[in-house]
Formats: C-alpha cells, structure tokens, sequence
C-alpha cells in the first residue's frame, strides 16, 4: 500500500468514522479503552451472538490514528466469527510490532504498517485493540 | 531574555512547555556539578571539611527560599522531591488529624492531581466534604465566587496560585486575608505560581504553600513546602528513618527532632537543593516582576498575531499571565502538538492533570503554550508560521 493511500484511508476514518456514536442496548458489551501515557480515550461496544460479531460501535476522544484504526477495526470486525476476529487482532498486533502477518487477511489495516517507525504512536494503533480483546474473551 | 545561559537552547527547539518544566541555567548546572566534584560529602553527619561545606550550603539554600517566598523563619522552609510530596505531607501530614466529618474543603476543578486527589482520598477516608468554587466563564477563580462558596464548614481554602491550565493568577492576597479573618486554612500549590510571580507567605496569610524546583529553572527531584511554625509544631512526619529522630530504642521509645528537620528523613536531594539555591538567586537577579511582565507580553503578541488565523480557537485569551491554551479547529490536540514537534516546537497536549475540569471547559484536551523568561517575540512568530499552514497537518503527521 503505498503511503498516499495508507494517508487517505486514515484521513478518511478520521473525519468519517465507521459507528461513531455508542450503542450500550441489551447485548452490547461496553469496555472503555485508553492510554497510560497520553489522552486519547475511547469507549468500544460489541454485540456478539451465537459466536458472532453482529455489530460494532465506539465513541471518545482520541488522535488521527487512535480514531481511524478503531474505525477500520471495527468496520472489519462486523459478520466475523470470534476465532476470526481473534486471528485478525492476533495479525494486526504482530503487524504493529513488527512481527510476521498475513496481508491479505488485514487489508486496509496495512495503513498502519509503517507505524513503528513512530515507536511512540504504536500504542495509539493499538488502542482499540486493546477493549476488543476484553469483550471478546469476556474479561 | 538571557538566552546564552541556557544550554538547552542551543539544540535550536522551541521550548513553550514551561508549564511541565522549565529549562536550566548554566548557573544551576554547575553549581550542582560543583558539589558533586569539589565537596561530595553528606550534610549534618560527618566531621570533615567536605561535610561541613556541604552542610552550610544546604543551611543556606534554606534561607534563600525563606526570603524568596517572604516566610517569618528558616525552620519554616521544608525541602522534599516536589510540589507533589509537599502537598501528600501538608494533607495527609496536617489536615488528616485537623480536620472532621462534614468540614468542607473549598477548591476548584482546575486544581492540579497533586492536589485534588489527596483530598479526594481524605474525603473517602474521614468523610470531609470537598466543595469545588464555580469557575468564571473564562475558567477563572474570582473573589466574589469564592466569597459565595464559603460557609460555616469551611475549615480550609486549598487552591493553586496561578492554575496550570488557565494560567490565571488567582487573588490570593484578597483570599489570604478573608480566610485568616474567619480562621480558615489557607493552602496554596505554588507549583505554577513561585516560578512566574512573587511569593509572600505573609502578605498573603499562607498557612501552607508547596512548590517544585524544577518548573522554577532548578533540578528535577526537589521541591519546597513551607508551613507556619506552629502548624508544622502540630504535624506529623509521613516519614520515620535517618536525621530526622533524635533518639530511639527497641522498646518504642521515639523522640524526633524538631523543625525542618523532622520531615527531611533520610540524605535529601542535596545536590538539587544546591541546584535550587542558584535557581532561586538568578531569578531574584533578573527580578520576579520583569519575568511576570516579559511573560505577559509574549502573551499579548501571541493573541494580536493568532487574530489573523481563524481556524485557531482561543480559550483564555482574557485571562493574564503567560499561558495560552487553544485547539486547531477540528484537530484533536495531540495531533495538533505532534504537528508542531515537526517543527521543533514543544508544546503540551492534554488537559494538563486537571481532569476533573473537563466537567466545564467547553472542549477536554487543548494544546497549552507557556512562556517563561527565556521565550521570544522569533520564537511566537515561529509558532504562528506553523500554525498557520495548519491546511497541511496531517500531510505532516500521517
Ligand atoms: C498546579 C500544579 N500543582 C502541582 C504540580 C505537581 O508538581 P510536581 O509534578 O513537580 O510534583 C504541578 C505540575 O505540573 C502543577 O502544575
């Protein structure tokens, strides 16, 4: 992915985030997700039925990259079984960390490879990642 | 002003995040590396030259905070590692044995972590009752606000001098006076005010004030408070260890010395306290109301030349004092200070440890400029040039 569309992807996710706007109904499960060591600080709902995930919301406030990569997570996450999205968040950490990953599982989530040459922006790609986990195994 | 004495500077940043921690003189550097290479040696213990040279200039760096701050005694002046500790001493040292169920304790959202949750730790432990003052619509404490939010159960006034997020300088002479005509504590987090205006505790009836070294062009690892003596008579040190008892046995027999040093237990920050003294004696060289003045008027420019950018959006622009916080139109604040670090620009993104204040400003994080005496009228033009082509931020960022 070459850097001009890594930039618009995140650009565009930013200023038109997937599912702003929080669903906390029956069967969403809310979990609050922040950094230690800066501001950014979201809220991220899920609903999960029969090992589904049926839909995906989130809201806060957080930087260009925080905010754009909960919302192309979440995007991507909606219709996945949880071994599923469990394979993808495994994928995109590993990415993150500059491990091995399957490109074709993460799709628009390659904005973010480059993201370590920027260490102290990791953790801000990394936020969302952080609450779905949590729902996912039911922490 | 007196840039060449700032080593810093010379890495060519742009430093305005004076609010965090302020730059160091070479004044200071080398009287810390003095100690280390010409009387390394501890204070009070040992009968040597080194240790008595070291001792004095402990004793004396005592004094210069006493005169800096206007306090009555010497034994008044307390060094510990921050604002931060200064403050955990005063509460739960003082005012966990002085005050009841039901006292109220006034303060304001802005107040500083380092204020605000001792006393929201106090409040769940002995049930005293926290009342926050409302803020005016520029976010600033007035007089008359304050007046209205006393009753009485108001046993103590704890609020910062100038607040790290406003900037305002609150009018803590006023204050001082009204809580010492109705025997009300009054407890001042210096942390942003001694660095920027003068201090005096007696003018301004202080009871306690607590501030750190390194926000005042000192080291990191020392701060200050103070406290009149016969409430520090009644305190109880946080602390029990070396130098501060004066005799002890197994069976539980404790006597403690007495002021200061029953609450420096242990060898001090001796080469920071060293650092401050120098610190304290430049400031007071250049003068405290020159620096307040210098301060402003970098403000002042800062508001006449950002009146051209419209995409900027001022949040105190009224308030006096060398603090600007403001946001690029929809840019998240971070986003906005990691824009400017590409410039060499160091600014603070956040809501600067008030997080109780997001409960009124209109928006929650901000970018926070703040001047010190070393800034400039290049160094705002600077500033401006960057934030004018704001339009390429995240061509920048991303
Ligand atoms: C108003 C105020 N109080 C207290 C503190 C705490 O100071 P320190 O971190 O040096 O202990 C700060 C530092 O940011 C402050 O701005």
């Amino acid at each position: 992915m070459n850097q001009e569309l890594k930039r618009q992807l995140i650009l565009e996710n930013y200023q038109h985030p997937f599912h702003r706007g929080l669903k906390k109904e029956a069967g969403y499960v809310v979990k609050n997700t922040n950094n230690e060591s800066c501001i950014d600080n979201l809220d991220i709902s899920l609903k999960v039925e029969d090992g589904i995930i049926k839909d995906a919301t989130f809201d806060g406030e957080a930087c260009a990259i925080s905010t754009s990569a909960t919302s192309i997570l979440l995007r991507k996450l909606v219709g996945l079984k949880v071994e599923e999205a469990e394979k993808l968040l495994q994928n995109y950490e590993s990415m993150i960390h500059e491990g091995p990953y399957d490109e074709a599982l993460l799709e628009e989530l390659l904005a973010y490879q480059d993201i370590y040459l920027q260490p102290n922006r990791k953790t801000c790609a990394l936020l969302p990642a952080k609450a779905v986990h949590e729902i996912l195994e039911g922490r | 002003m007196h840039r060449e004495d700032f080593p810093f500077l010379k890495t060519g940043a742009i430093y305005l995040d004076n609010g965090a921690t302020s730059l160091k003189p070479n004044a200071v550097l080398k009287s810390m590396m003095d100690y280390y290479e010409k009387y390394c040696a501890n204070i009070h213990r040992g009968d040597y030259q080194a240790s008595y040279q070291a001792s004095d200039m402990y004793e004396k760096a005592r004094e210069v905070v006493q005169n800096f701050i206007g306090a009555e005694k010497k034994e008044e002046i307390i060094f510990t590692k921050g604002a931060t500790q200064s403050l955990n001493q005063i509460i739960f040292g003082f005012f966990k044995n002085h005050l009841q169920e039901g006292d109220e304790v006034l303060l304001t959202k802005a107040e500083h972590a380092s204020l605000l949750l001792p006393f929201l730790m106090l409040e769940k432990e002995i049930g005293i009752h926290l009342v926050y003052i409302p803020l005016s619509k520029e976010h600033t404490l007035t007089l008359e606000a304050f007046q209205n939010a006393v009753t009485e159960k108001t046993k103590v006034v704890a609020i910062a001098g100038v607040s790290n997020v406003v900037g305002d300088h609150r009018p803590l002479h006023e204050i001082g006076t009204f809580c010492k005509e109705h025997n009300i504590f009054f407890l001042v987090d210096g942390a942003q005010s001694v660095a920027h205006v003068t201090t005096d505790v007696v003018k301004d009836s202080i009871d306690f004030l607590a501030f750190s070294g390194h926000k005042m062009l000192g080291p990191t690892g020392v701060g200050v408070f103070y406290g009149k003596e016969k409430w520090l008579e009644e305190m109880e040190p946080l602390e029990y260890g070396g130098d501060m008892n004066q005799s002890f046995s197994s069976l539980g027999e404790v006597s403690l010395k007495s002021i200061p040093a029953r609450f420096e237990a242990g060898t001090p920050p001796i080469a920071e306290v060293i650092g401050l003294k120098n610190a304290i004696e430049y400031l007071e060289k250049i003068g405290m109301d020159v620096i307040q003045s210098h301060e402003e008027n970098l403000k002042q420019y800062f508001l006449e030349q950002v009146k051209s950018l419209p995409q900027i959006e001022v949040y105190n622009a009224s308030v006096s004092g060398g603090t600007v916080i403001f946001n690029i139109k929809d840019v998240f604040s971070q986003d906005a200070a990691i824009y400017l670090d590409r410039f060499g620009i160091c600014v603070r993104a956040g809501n600067h440890c008030a997080k109780a204040l997001k409960e009124e400003l209109p928006v929650q994080n901000t970018v926070r400029v703040s001047f010190y005496l070393y800034n400039t009228k290049e160094e705002v033009d600077k500033l401006i040039e960057a934030l004018s082509k704001s339009d390429t931020l995240y061509d920048v960022i991303l």
